[in-house]
């Protein structure tokens, strides 16, 4: 189906904002659900690297669903390296703030629900859905 | 070589035609010892994946009778190589993958923590008081004179100071404790809050060492008669753990301690200064 979702895992390897039990939980339910997705160490070094895998990982008609943190620092990290995900077709899975059920639940849905503040929206603010 | 010149490995776990499937749980060991080494790693399953780019390409499966394919992309462009993994572990796999990453001289990933500014600019008003206030040249303009983090990293690791001169709070790390400098939502509150605004400059300029000096004058003769530098960086690292402490800023004592001297801090933050200004001249200007 052209709009199944693309799935990313961030391990955010080099710190532990992400309690472990949520990325292995999380990690064990993508590999048992026999769905393609993509893995990454560490979507913040990619950007301090600005490695130009962020650009393929952002590119692309289909929608995406991002397993990372903050929806606010996904957006930034990609859009620092002038690899902008879009606003309408991006979902990001806060794994800092959901249980690893919760986050796993979120991202095999096939629904995806867009989180991201559209450009030049300061609207970061209270307002603003978190998830 | 500067991180973003290095060019990085992508692995593909294929479990295609001509390869075994592995059950869930090799799956989940393989792809967690190569996430723990820095790897991404793409995961062929059901679905589409992220679309192919110019990073050199490993594949690894279980192939039939040992036998892996040759290829390369249509444009003969991506060396692409593959490696059986049949009856590896996950170790194995992991030292398989190093021996590629060697040869293939890849970079090398987890020798430097990813710590560093992150601007959002549906905040950012490009005031450039981020640009004035920081002493390491993280950041800098682009050709607009749009500000811009231009040396990630320089940035002092797991020190957030800069995040607490902006005043839109605009700048997150994202690998920080709390937010709404870890990129969580930012509140009303969190713009007014005095701790958000406070001009730590005057912190990391003369008044340390204004306060060290008062202090090691004050214990001079017991340092003059011990002699023991052991001794003089201790009284060092009390004063700063107390004085970053009274501001409740949350800088790392290792960053304060690493601090260049006085004279040092002054020129380079006259630097950062007529950096700034300058910017902010072009935009006025332009
Ligand atoms: S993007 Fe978030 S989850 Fe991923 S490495 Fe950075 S801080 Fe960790
Ligand atoms: S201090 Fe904040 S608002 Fe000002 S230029 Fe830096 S990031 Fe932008």
């Amino acid at each position: 189906m052209a709009d199944k979702p693309r799935i990313l895992f961030c391990h955010c390897n080099y710190a532990q904002v992400v309690p472990e039990e949520v990325k292995a939980g999380v990690l064990q339910s993508l590999c048992e659900s026999g769905q393609a997705f993509e893995a990454v160490a560490d979507l913040c070094e990619m950007a301090a690297r600005r490695d130009p895998a962020l650009k393929r990982l952002a590119a692309g008609e289909a929608p995406v669903k991002i397993a990372a943190c903050y929806p606010r620092a996904v957006k930034w990290l990609f859009g620092g390296c002038q690899a902008p995900l879009s606003a309408d077709r991006t979902e990001v899975v806060n794994m800092r703030e959901l249980s690893a059920k919760d986050a796993a639940r979120a991202l095999l849905d096939e629904k995806v629900t867009p989180n991201l503040a559209a450009d030049g929206l300061a609207a970061a603010t209270e307002g603003e859905k978190k998830i | 070589m500067a991180i973003a010149d290095e060019i990085t490995l992508r692995i593909v776990l294929y479990e295609g035609a001509g390869a075994a499937t592995l059950d869930a749980a090799e799956r989940g060991s393989t792809l967690t010892a190569l996430l723990g080494k820095g790897y991404a790693v793409t995961c062929a399953g059901s679905g589409a994946v992220a679309p192919a780019d110019d990073s050199a390409l490993l594949v690894l499966g279980r192939f039939e009778n040992g036998q892996t394919p040759e290829a390369e992309d249509a444009n003969g462009a991506v060396p692409i190589r593959f490696r059986d993994i049949d009856g590896l572990d996950s170790e194995g796999i992991t030292a398989l993958v190093e021996e590629e990453r060697k040869s293939t001289q890849t970079a090398q990933h987890g020798e430097w923590k990813p710590w560093f500014p992150v601007i959002d600019y549906d905040r950012c008003t490009n005031c450039m008081q981020c640009l004035s206030f920081c002493l390491f040249d993280v950041y800098g303009v682009d050709d607009e004179q749009e500000i811009q983090v231009q040396n990630n990293d320089n940035c002092k690791t797991n020190c957030p100071a800069c995040s607490r001169v902006c005043p839109e709070a605009a700048i997150m790390f994202p690998k920080y404790k709390s937010g709404p400098i870890n990129g969580d939502v930012v509140s009303d509150g969190d713009l007014n809050r005095e701790k958000m605004k406070i001009d730590i400059s005057a912190l990391l300029g003369g008044d340390i060492y204004q306060m060290l000096r008062d202090r090691s004058q004050r214990s001079r003769s017991r340092f003059s008669k011990e002699r023991s530098s052991d001794k003089a960086l201790g009284e060092r690292t009390k004063c700063l753990t107390k004085l970053a402490a009274e501001a409740d800023i949350d800088i790392p004592l290792e960053v304060l301690q690493s601090l260049p001297s006085a004279d040092e801090i002054a020129e380079k933050s006259a630097a950062a200064n007529a950096k700034a200004t300058a910017a902010l001249a072009a935009q006025k200007s332009g």
